[in-house]
């Protein structure tokens, strides 16, 4: 029937709901895994080192840019996050930005109350 | 095992091929569709830990500013040789997980198996330094409660600690809030370990089975998500918890 060939088309044509962009499964190679080991590995080294440098109030900042920036590296190739679709892509990074948005709200309300002074 | 290819497998016209694996569900139209939902799931489950944890770190965050002056003395008294080496332990465990999906990927069963135990072990081996640190803890009265013993940071020099300022009693009370956050923390992280590793024998039996090297790879892919999101929240915590500000005094 010409009528459900086209509701078919619609609704069953698989193109049109996996994501295009999506096509071939990506396997990242161990070499590699390899790579991001010995980032890892260094960036930990790294870690402990920048903590004994007396940077005043730079050293929180050294230490958890370190540590973001080694948690990226494992969400993009040991998570396979870069060769993820956009759908997943979009859905993590809203994560991590409502997680922001509750420390920040919290943050505010803690710091701007007169503590001790009522 | 065969990839039997059904063509009108399900009776309307199609342009493309069915590759029929007996994983596959009927409710997804393709495989990558599938492969694609499960990941999303496991990702959205993620979130969820992410907040979790993000409500214990923000609890570090705001005593951390309070408190300041204990959370150093109480920090310093952690091992960074301990917690150093078990940060690349967990890392290496996390590599071995990843050479596994690679492994699942391309259909090597006893590489699979291998690189599951090897993950297996690693994760052990952490936990295992873990127990040292907390029975170190223990052992000097470091668990907040009615045994805290605050003597070590109110008169550090009495106890051969000649690089803190003693603090006040006061203070020397709010370390057991430090080691409330530190207990608590390395311990949710531990739980989830402990989970994982149970997690990890289950894989590996089915891995020795043959069941995610003919093309399912989804529970390994998954796990490994799981495995590698606590490899995260240890890379924060380790320099959060051990390393507030070495040597103050120097």
């Amino acid at each position: 029937m010409a009528h459900e060939a086209t509701h078919e088309h619609h609704y069953h044509d698989p193109a049109s709901i996996t994501n295009p962009e999506h096509a071939e499964h990506h396997i990242v190679s161990p070499l590699q895994y390899g790579y991001v080991y010995i980032a890892l590995l260094i960036g930990t080294a790294l870690t402990v080192v920048a903590a004994d440098v007396d940077m005043g109030i730079f050293n929180p900042v050294a230490a958890l840019g370190i540590a973001s920036t080694k948690a990226v590296i494992v969400i993009l190739f040991f998570m396979h996050v870069k060769y993820q679709s956009n759908l997943i892509k979009l859905t993590i990074a809203s994560g991590f930005f409502t997680f922001l948005v509750l420390i920040t709200m919290t943050l505010s309300d803690y710091v701007s109350r007169a503590w001790g002074l009522w | 095992m065969p990839r039997e290819t059904i063509v009108h497998e399900t009776g309307y016209d199609m342009e493309h091929e069915h590759v029929f694996i007996p994983q596959h569900r009927h409710h997804f139209e393709t495989e990558e569709q599938q492969r694609e939902a499960g990941s999303f799931g496991m990702w959205l489950f993620l979130l969820t830990e992410i907040m979790f944890f993000g409500g214990l770190f923000f609890a570090y965050l705001l005593y951390r500013n309070w408190y300041y002056d204990a959370f150093v003395p109480a920090s310093n008294f952690l091992s960074v040789p301990l917690g150093g080496a078990n940060t690349a332990i967990l890392i290496t465990s996390g590599f071995f997980m990843a050479l596994g999906v690679w492994a699942a990927e391309v259909r090597k069963k006893n590489l699979l198996v291998i690189f599951l135990i090897l993950t297996t072990l690693f994760g052990l081996a952490f936990i295992g330094i873990k127990g040292v640190e907390w029975h170190d803890e223990w052992a000097h009265h470091h668990i907040p409660g009615a045994g805290y013993d605050i003597s070590e940071f109110v008169n550090p020099k009495a106890h051969g600690i000649n690089d803190e300022k003693p603090l006040n009693v006061d203070m020397a009370q709010r370390t057991q809030i430090f080691f409330f956050l530190y207990f608590g923390m390395t311990g949710m992280h531990a739980l989830h370990m402990i989970i994982g590793i149970g997690l990890l024998i289950w894989l590996i039996a089915r891995a020795q089975r043959g069941d995610f090297t003919e093309g399912y790879v989804a529970p390994i892919e998954n796990f490994g998500l799981y495995w590698h999101f606590v490899d995260i929240v240890w890379l924060f915590l380790f320099p959060l918890l051990y390393l507030i500000n070495r040597h103050p005094l120097h």
